[in-house]
């Protein structure tokens, strides 16, 4: 019984991870149909924000859920201002571009913070779960990602900015007629997608550790989930992110975590053989 | 649009026999025909990419899977048949088989664009993941054993048919990378010029209009990306003998990703800008590692932002502009080919792609 | 296609340009050539980065002092990037290219078996100064590191003392940690105690949530890791996160050696169980000496780790084998070699075993204690005695494999 309690916890704790290292490439894709390669490269350099603000005596959380985003958010912008604003509806130049500036982000962090493997304690401490010991952290990882999750919906359901946003996304010259300067959108939707992932890096670096080419460890599982979620910034994440996390969890159980990540990409496969465009290219058509 | 096709076809025999040359006469000049066979073997995986994505319009995030399975099906059947002309024939046929059956199933189920790019990175994930989960006992093929991350050292290398004892090592094991390289070539030329190749350029402008004309487009799709495959499966045996050993990493996906920085660089929709990025671009990696001052990968970085920025349509096609605009223009009386048409293919970064 | 030219000229630059660029003929023509290959960057180079300063510290130390056989030596520093084909690239490049007499470095054990045979038929000889699972009996190479039977032995030995016989044991998924896994089973069995399981992870897993789950399904008296790489640090970090720090004791035969406890916070890596050749807080005056010169050359003294001591002594070492041949042909060498070779490093005295090619090293069982590997008790010059069950170069020198234990 508290064996499937702790396989329960970790299965949503995978599903948490999922989806929190992918929105922020969800939202950029979602949006504007650009395929960011530096994201995870803005995930790692969320982490080492929050190292940086922790080493310098700064509250741990208010490093990693303020200071993270902020700083990552700015990295994002100036990457749109000066690359990714010449290459709009050029997705492959895109990628191409943002995989230069991965590579380049690497290479600086290394230049700053050295190469070694540098980590942040995790400031929650474990808990008793019948006769067994859980990772308290792992209890807040999934619970930002469920306040974040809602608060996006929140926003792009309920709000002005989020009414543009869908408009934006669906038709970018109905919101250029609505007076809304598509080009204003994308540079903010990009800064904001660049500081959902600092977020995502700094909740997430007490728990995986940092190296400047940890990016690498998120990119792929990112585009994973978010191509198979298909264009719904949520919805899409969501459906995908629980498809891959329940049964990334449940083959490692009950084999091996390399099994589980096999598993977890041979489902991908056939989920984009059904739904050629994806979860949501088929279901929840009208979703967020 | 008639133009531009038979031009995708045509050789100049005149450029051809003098590149042919020179790639034959290097080693004359040259000691190290180590890094040219490297550069060689990076110019023709970098091939089978640009015959696929520039002329076909299918780009595949995960072309490493083909080229490691080449290199790993080159080892495993070379270690138990001690010998390399059966293993290098069947680096060719697994990927090639792997790639007729991924790209039915693909190109069947009408999957196309960024979604085909993620199955594409899926399946060299997955082969990634598998081999590096090999280091135990138990898998093993015959004689050869998986290894793991370890990979498999100490296979066969390159021997004369029929002569396991003649290994061919150096400079002559150069001079087979080149011919082979110069015989895809050919062989790519001659796709293209041939009426199945003209049907692939059709599907690469207009699907759905090739497909109204009663071609069958996903057929046409899969064949060519197992003729990629297999190609990407040679470069990849010929890999193997050079470093003399395979390894998990000859799946992952900086692999997938280098190849296509080296067609995009050099320009898609040309066969020469490819194999050209992959000298140019490959060559830079080998200089980059024998300093220690600035980190690798910053520079590589760098260049890659540029590139897009400043050369989007790739070196070859730039080279060719650069050529009509000033060198044509002083033999143009003479050759009487005037104002031949063409097009600047993806050049200015696939609007094709984008949905 | 016009462009084909083009090409042609582009190659035929790029050949002009490698043959002209680094020859790195900096001094006159008969310096001593000492090669080195390492990964300074990408994801290895937390190891190969302080690698790549001992080495250069290694190499100027014995310039300064006048070089050898009068002689200057000249390093031919290579970075790998972590790419395991330009391992096999660089290493034909050293032997055929640049004629190095000696050849220094390799990290893991695929780079080793990598580069192995390509200076075996170069007759470059070779050093591989990294701990591993033992067993590889090579006429052409000599291995410092540390063996099992060197330093698993031992810290099986003291765990056991401590903690009990119930143990389960995690290893990397390659050759390393298989073997070691093998070694570490029999060690345990040997002295009548049980493996509760054994889970091998290929080194880009980083989730360790159900492997933590599934230990304490098992219960067993301590857990023992032969984790390797960046990724696999996130054990030590779960493992502490959900605070099963304080309830099953740990030992781990790699933690410690890339200097992994720096990398976790002060509390989390307490009371890890390791042994190694090397520790910063060694109060030797070589070790101190060392530190120094270190700080000298390098600055920070925190990044230095048993691999870079390793690879620093395998310089001295040669260096030394050098001096006892009085010559640097191959063969000169390698009967010096045969004559049992020592020196003094900053961890205690290394010498070289001649029948197996290994060194016999000072053995530290250590605790790790607010991010420092504190030393409980030495085993002064521990042999390589895994490798010596199969393996004897001086009966059979043209042996070319590496053992497998068969146990």
């Amino acid at each position: 019984m508290d064996y499937a309690a702790i396989v329960f916890l970790e299965i949503l704790y995978m599903i948490s991870f999922l989806v929190l290292s992918s929105v922020g490439l969800a939202i950029v894709f979602g949006m504007m149909r650009v395929i960011n390669l530096a994201h995870g490269e803005f995930v790692m350099l969320g982490g080492y924000t929050t190292l940086a603000c922790h080493s310098a005596g700064i509250n741990i959380f208010f490093a990693m859920l303020v200071i993270a985003p902020i700083t990552v958010g700015i990295v994002g912008l100036l990457v749109e201002r000066l690359v990714v604003r010449w290459l709009y509806g050029r997705m492959i130049d895109t990628m191409l571009a943002t995989w230069g500036l991965s590579l380049l982000f690497v290479g600086l962090v290394t230049l700053i913070f050295g190469s070694s493997a540098v980590g942040i304690p995790t400031p929650i401490s474990g808990y008793q779960l019948g006769s067994y010991q859980m990772g308290g952290y792992n209890l807040f990882i999934i619970g930002i990602t469920i306040v974040l999750i809602t608060l996006m919906w929140i926003v792009l359901r309920y709000t002005r900015v989020g009414l543009v946003a869908r408009g934006a996304m669906q038709n970018p010259e109905v919101a250029s007629s609505l007076g809304y300067n598509p080009k204003t959108i994308y540079m903010l939707t990009f800064t904001a997608g660049a500081a959902v992932s600092g977020l995502a890096g700094g909740v997430l670096a007490p728990l995986t550790g940092l190296l400047p080419s940890s990016g690498g460890a998120f990119i792929a599982k990112a585009f994973i989930t978010v191509i198979t979620g298909g264009a719904s910034i949520i919805t899409g994440v969501l459906s995908s992110g629980i498809l891959f996390g329940a049964i990334n969890q449940v083959v490692s159980f009950a084999a091996n975590p390399v099994m589980g990540e096999i598993a977890m990409l041979v489902l991908a496969i056939v989920l984009l053989r059904l739904m050629p465009q994806g979860i949501t290219g088929r279901f929840f058509r009208n979703s967020t | 649009m008639n133009e531009e096709l038979s031009a995708a076809g045509r050789i100049r025999w005149g450029w051809f026999i003098a590149w042919a040359a020179v790639m034959l006469l290097l080693p004359m000049v040259l000691e190290d025909t180590h890094t040219l066979t490297v550069l060689t073997i990076w110019s023709l995986l970098a091939l089978s990419l640009g015959l696929m994505w520039g002329y076909a319009g299918i780009l595949s995030f995960g072309h490493a899977a083909y080229f490691g399975l080449g290199a790993y099906a080159y080892a495993i059947a070379s270690i138990n048949f001690g010998e390399s002309t059966v293993a290098l024939f069947l680096a060719m046929l697994v990927p090639a088989m792997l790639a007729a059956a991924i790209g039915a199933m693909m190109f069947f189920g009408r999957i196309s664009d960024v979604y085909l790019g993620v199955i594409t990175l899926v399946v060299s994930l997955i082969l990634f993941k598998f081999m590096n989960a090999t280091a135990g006992d138990v898998y093993r093929i015959g004689d050869a054993r998986l290894g793991g991350f370890n990979g498999i050292p100490g296979f066969p290398i390159l021997n004369v048919p029929g002569f396991p004892s003649m290994e061919i090592w150096g400079t002559p094991f150069y001079y087979v990378v080149a011919v082979a390289l110069l015989l895809c070539y050919l062989l790519s030329r001659w796709i293209l010029y041939s009426t199945f190749g003209r049907v692939l350029l059709g599907i690469r402008e207009n699907e759905l209009r090739t497909e109204l004309l009663g071609y069958n487009v996903p057929l046409h799709k899969t064949a060519i990306f197992s003729i990629s495959a297999a190609m990407a499966g040679l470069a990849g045996a010929f890999f193997a003998m050079w470093s003399e050993i395979v390894t998990p990493g000859l799946f992952a996906l900086g692999q997938s990703a280098e190849v296509i920085i080296y067609v995009i660089v050099g320009g898609l929709g040309t066969l020469v800008g490819p194999m050209a990025g992959a000298i140019l671009l490959g060559f830079l990696k080998l200089l980059l590692g024998e300093q220690t001052l600035i980190d690798n990968s910053l520079v590589m970085g760098l260049i890659l932002v540029l590139a897009v920025l400043l050369v989007p349509s790739g070196i070859a096609p730039q080279l060719a502009k650069f050529r009509k605009r000033y060198i044509d223009r002083l033999f143009r009386q003479r050759s009487g080919s005037s104002g031949r048409r063409r097009r600047k293919l993806g050049g200015s970064g696939n609007g094709k792609e984008s949905s | 296609m016009g462009i084909t030219r083009r090409n042609v000229l582009l190659g035929a630059g790029a050949g002009l340009l490698s043959s002209a660029l680094p020859q790195h003929n900096a001094y006159a023509a008969d310096s001593i050539k000492v090669g080195s290959i390492l990964d300074n960057s990408g994801n290895l180079d937390i190891y190969g980065k302080p690698m790549v300063q001992a080495t250069k510290l290694a190499v100027d130390e014995i310039n300064e002092a006048g070089g050898l056989l009068g002689r200057e030596l000249e390093l031919i520093q290579y970075d790998t990037q972590s790419d395991i084909a330009l391992y096999t690239k660089f290493a034909q490049q050293l032997a055929r290219r640049d004629k190095a007499d000696v050849v220094q470095g390799g990290i893991t054990s695929a780079s080793r078996e990598a580069v192995r045979q390509t200076f075996k038929r170069a007759n470059t000889l070779y050093f591989y100064n990294t701990l591993y699972e033992g067993g590889v009996c090579d006429r052409n190479v000599v291995c410092t590191g540390s063996t099992p039977a060197q330093a698993n032995e031992p810290l099986v030995e003291a765990a056991m003392e401590r903690w009990g016989k119930k143990v389960y044991i995690l290893a990397a998924d390659y050759n390393y940690g298989q073997i070691t896994a093998k070694w570490l089973n029999y060690y345990v069995s040997q002295r009548g105690g049980s493996i509760a399981q054994t889970s091998f992870f290929p080194l880009d897993v980083a989730d360790f949530g159900s492997t933590i789950a599934r230990i304490q399904q098992e219960s067993p008296d301590w857990v023992v890791s032969a984790l390797v790489g960046g990724a696999h640090m996130s054990f030590y970090r779960q493992w502490a996160a959900s605070g099963m720090n304080e309830k099953i004791p740990l030992a781990s035969t790699t933690f410690g050696a890339g200097n992994e406890q720096g990398a976790l916070s002060a509390g989390e890596a307490d009371g890890i169980l390791v042994a190694h050749n090397y520790s910063q807080e060694l109060d030797t005056p070589a070790n101190k000496a060392f530190l120094e010169r270190w700080e000298a050359a390098n600055g920070d003294t925190s990044v230095i780790h048993e691999l870079s001591v390793g690879q620093y002594q395998g310089v001295h070492l040669w260096a030394e084998v050098v001096r006892t041949a009085g010559s640097l042909d191959r063969d000169a060498m390698l009967e010096a070699l045969g004559s049992g070779v020592s020196i003094e490093g900053p961890t205690g005295k290394v010498s070289l075993d001649p029948q197996t090619q290994h060194a016999a090293l000072d053995i530290q069982l250590m605790e790790v204690r607010d991010q420092k590997l504190n030393i409980i008790s030495t085993a002064s010059q521990r042999p390589p005695s895994d490798t010596a069950r199969y393996c004897n170069l001086q009966e059979d020198p043209d042996s070319n494999i590496q053992y497998e234990v068969d146990i």
